[in-house]
């Protein structure tokens, strides 16, 4: 029985070891082709891994692309494909943003409503695409991609000074949030601040590992993702099910702001992080879905986002890193899919050759030798 | 002349050996049958004739001549073909485009290839048109161009893997016809099936395979089917005992004027009235695409009617979603275990979950419990004999039969009332059939109502209490399995005859279902 299960945990990492080492073995052949040491680049960057307020950075960062993967993964473990997370979560900071800058109450009630307003942004966002989706019949991948559009222009609208905009010289801003509303950071002394909501991104990803694996809700999630025709005659209502996992996926895509919105910038303005929710699809890939693979992944992530700049003092190009992110989606897409179909065909000749050595549950079973192939 | 020899083949995976010393002589201008379980080795030896997989011993003959394949390219470019049991077609393309896919080179894309698929199905009258798009073919017409496909490539030796697992006797009598026209031709066809009338009635040698190899052949004229099946399990059969009826007068479900119409308008199922009391088995027989999946769908929940009223035991259950009917002891043994009774890349316990994700002992409120689920799990997996190494490895690893054994001894675990069984034994080897039929004989003794739907006739008048004949969406026909032969069924299958059918010789007042009911045919066939 152990056998098994190392095999699955080999499986699981088998995949991402072999996307992470092709997509480095590109990124060097890029380097060569341009005429650059192909190894001095992933030198410096791992040498900026080990500053503490680079470190701080990466954490930052990675707290933010963690939430936004797990939206994108709640679809993914249905087989939806909420493109919209890009959108839902700006229009959830920046709501949150709005209400945090107009209402005033004391803290204890203060955040829990800019979380509140927050989840229920972004679950109204990609639940027009879940309606759509269960009524109309409309793909969700379209759906979503239109309505990042039209968040674009929705903020856009809010952000008129006759709406809820307010002007800082050139920039456009939602206003100072109010003091109550802000979440003070873990203080690593001369490294920098860690944003407190790091912690709500851990709880997420605790929270999505017990509601998928145990509870019926969860089951059902993953039996309609896995073969919705068998998850519709277990018993599951698959346009609830959609719906519901569009709206999940929202709800967390809208909280995917929030570490730097309460932790830093205490408004939604122009230099806002912007592209999180795309970023999020390759990391949810990268991470399988899972949540410890995902905090991997993110973390990846961001250490080559915040490493990277260095690399301009030393005569390369930062864009190294964007070439290496986008090598590491495509490798893993190929290497997964290889590695899934491996690992079926393995097990299928280990449960044969487990069958044939008479190892079958069940001891006193005496037809074993029926099974066996001689 | 010998069209293909097989000899000494051996092929070993790690841990395993799927073929050992196999012979098989196949003579040219003949059917030769392969027979035997499901993984006796069947595909193993046909993936290796066609290329697919490489023996580690023995050798190749085709046409007398000693050859190596090293990928199916190379089997058609010696003249072997093969039509896969799950057919490789596009729906949205015409007949002509869907042989021509892949052979672009041989005659083109336009009137040559046309010109040759006319000519070949004149030939081997296999009347295809090519012209007509793939969705618009019934099974038999795809199976027939899946065959011209392969001939159309120049095959001259053609495997056939279980090809009448998906047709009714009228079409499988077709299909014959269609071989014996090749065999006339000079052709070779290598038949494999575990349904041993058919093998018999069509083959002219067969080559049975136990555990991997072959062990013994035999022609069809000297041997009878119940010799052919205890070669095949390699130990004598057990006979069938008589089971009395069980029948009760307390009904279980009721079904009332159920009517449901495709989006178009027209009648997928029309006026279909039955009632099943505990205890009783209801066979349907027809021809699939009949509105047996409709039947099912409606009964389940994945359908809703337009009409009509289904009722379990007292309540009206037609309204219910389909969970609420699971809960509420409806058992469902789906026709496409793939598609709607497994998740393939699951482990064997959360497919234990599956369907019944909402009871014990899988789940405590909102809840899993996979402890228990585990636990109860390795119960099914002894009590219904299903092999395998553990209950972590996926469904997909399985056999077809540990499949739906699994499938099973899950519902049966729920104790249910009403059973759907569709297809219950398709693609299921000789051994597992006997057991899911021992099981649902046990469950129908304990007051189980079953609706047995069903390609396999014997199996129908085996286990039915009642049958009912549909077509075209209507209960059009009745009978009485004590009487009936396959062959009267399978006329009113093709909606030739109506009413109470009666068998020739015996001809009495319409059967009254508390009657005490025969015995079930011998199931070895």
């Amino acid at each position: 029985m152990k056998k098994f299960d190392k095999e699955r945990v080999l499986l699981a990492v088998a995949g991402p070891v072999i996307a992470l080492a092709v997509a480095f073995v590109l990124s060097a052949i890029v380097l060569l082709a341009s005429g650059k040491n192909p190894v001095e680049p992933f030198a410096l960057m791992f040498e900026q891994a080990g500053f503490s307020d680079i470190q701080v950075l990466i954490i930052n960062q990675a707290s933010m692309y963690y939430i936004a993967a797990l939206a994108v993964a709640i679809g993914f473990r249905m087989n939806l494909f909420n493109i919209g997370v890009d959108g839902q979560y700006q229009l959830g900071a920046m709501m949150a943003a709005i209400v945090g800058a107009h209402a005033a109450l004391p803290a204890a009630l203060q955040v829990p409503l800019l979380l509140l307003t927050a989840v229920l942004t972004g679950a109204f966002w990609a639940g027009i695409a879940g309606v759509l989706k269960v009524t109309r019949g409309v793909s969700e991948v379209v759906a979503t991609i239109m309505l990042n559009a039209i968040a674009t222009s929705v903020i856009g609208y809010l952000w008129l000074p006759t709406v809820f905009g307010v002007k800082v010289g050139n920039n456009n801003t939602t206003g100072e949030m109010n003091e109550s509303g802000w979440i003070p950071g873990i203080d690593m002394g001369d490294a920098g601040e860690i944003y407190g909501l790091v912690i709500l991104a851990v709880l997420l990803g605790v929270a999505y590992w017990v509601v998928l694996n145990r509870t019926r809700f969860g089951f059902d999630l993953r039996a309609s993702g896995a073969s919705e025709s068998a998850a519709s005659a277990s018993g599951v209502d698959p346009r609830r099910m959609v719906l519901t996992a569009m709206l999940l996926s929202g709800a967390i895509a809208g909280l995917a702001g929030l570490p730097i919105l309460l932790g830093d910038s205490h408004t939604y303005n122009l230099n806002f992080p912007t592209g999180i929710g795309f970023l999020g699809i390759g990391i949810a890939l990268l991470g399988r879905n899972s949540p410890v693979g995902i905090a991997f992944a993110a973390l990846l992530w961001a250490w080559l986002d915040k490493a990277s700049p260095e690399l301009d003092f030393h005569g390369y190009d930062k864009e190294i890193a964007v070439i290496m992110q986008g090598l590491i989606v495509l490798s893993v897409v190929v290497s997964y899919e290889a590695v899934r179909e491996w690992g079926l065909r393995r097990q299928q000749r280990r449960v044969g050759a487990e069958l044939a050595a008479g190892h079958v549950l069940g001891a006193d079973n005496n037809t074993t030798k029926e099974v066996a192939g001689r | 002349m010998t069209a293909v020899e097989l000899a000494g083949i051996t092929k070993r995976f790690p841990g395993v050996v799927a073929n050992h010393d196999i012979h098989l002589t196949v003579r040219k201008g003949t059917v030769h049958a392969l027979v035997g379980e499901n993984g006796a080795g069947k595909s193993t030896l046909m993936k290796i004739l066609y290329g697919m997989q490489k023996p580690d011993e023995g050798t190749i003959a085709v046409h007398g001549e000693q050859v190596s394949f090293s990928s199916p390219a190379d089997a058609i470019a010696r003249g072997i073909g093969m039509v896969h049991q799950h057919f490789m077609l596009a729906d949205n393309l015409t007949v002509l485009e869907n042989v021509v896919l892949g052979s672009e080179k041989l005659h083109g894309i336009g009137g040559k290839a046309r010109r040759r698929i006319q000519e070949l199905s004149e030939r081997y009258g296999l009347g295809v048109r090519p012209d007509l798009l793939m969705e618009e073919l019934g099974v038999a017409a795809r199976q027939r161009v899946e065959i011209l496909k392969v001939l159309y490539r120049g095959a001259t030796t053609l495997i056939l893997d279980e090809p009448t697992a998906v047709l009714v006797p009228q079409e499988v009598d077709a299909l014959f016809d269609n071989l014996r026209e090749l065999k006339a031709e000079g052709l070779s066809v290598i038949f494999i099936s575990h349904k041993l009338g058919e093998v018999l009635s069509v083959a002219d040698e067969i080559t049975v395979i136990r555990r991997g190899t072959t062990v013994g052949t035999a022609v069809p004229a000297e041997t009878t089917p119940r010799q052919l099946a205890e070669l095949m399990v390699g130990s004598e059969l057990p006979t069938p005992e008589t089971a009395e009826s069980t029948v009760t007068d307390r009904p279980v479900i009721t079904v009332d004027k159920l009517r449901l119409a495709a989006p178009g308008g027209k009648a997928l199922l029309d006026d279909i009235t039955f009632t099943i009391h505990a205890g009783e088995v209801l066979g349907i027989a027809g021809v699939e695409g009949n509105g047996q999946t409709e039947l099912v769908d409606a009964l389940i929940g994945l359908r809703h009617a337009d009409s009509g009223v289904i009722r379990l035991a007292d309540e009206e259950i037609t309204a219910w979603p389909t969970r609420k009917r699971r809960e509420q002891g409806i058992g469902y043994i789906p026709e496409d275990r793939h598609r709607h009774g497994l998740l393939l890349e699951a482990p064997l316990w959360e497919n234990r979950i599956l369907g019944h994700v909402t009871e014990k002992p899988n789940a405590k409120g909102v809840w899993l419990d996979p402890k228990a689920a585990q636990e109860d799990t390795r119960r099914i997996v002894t009590e219904y004999d299903v092999r395998t190494p553990g209950i972590d490895v996926t469904a997909a690893s399985l056999s077809g039969g540990n499949q739906q054994k699994l499938i099973v001894g899950r519902e049966m675990s729920h104790k249910p009332r009403f059973l759907i069984a569709a297809h219950p034994t398709r693609g299921v080897d000789v051994g597992a059939q006997a057991a899911i039929w021992d099981h649902i004989r046990e469950a129908r003794r304990e007051g189980l109502a079953v609706l047995l739907i069903s390609a396999d006739l014997d199996e129908l008048i085996g286990l039915s209490d009642t049958l009912r004949v549909i077509y075209d969406g209507k209960l059009v026909a009745d009978a009485d399995p004590a009487t009936i032969t396959p062959e009267e069924l399978g006329t009113a299958m093709t909606g030739a005859a109506e009413g109470h059918l009666e068998h020739d010789e015996t001809p009495e007042t319409p059967a009254d279902p508390s009657e005490p009911a025969q015995s079930p045919e011998d199931e070895a066939r």
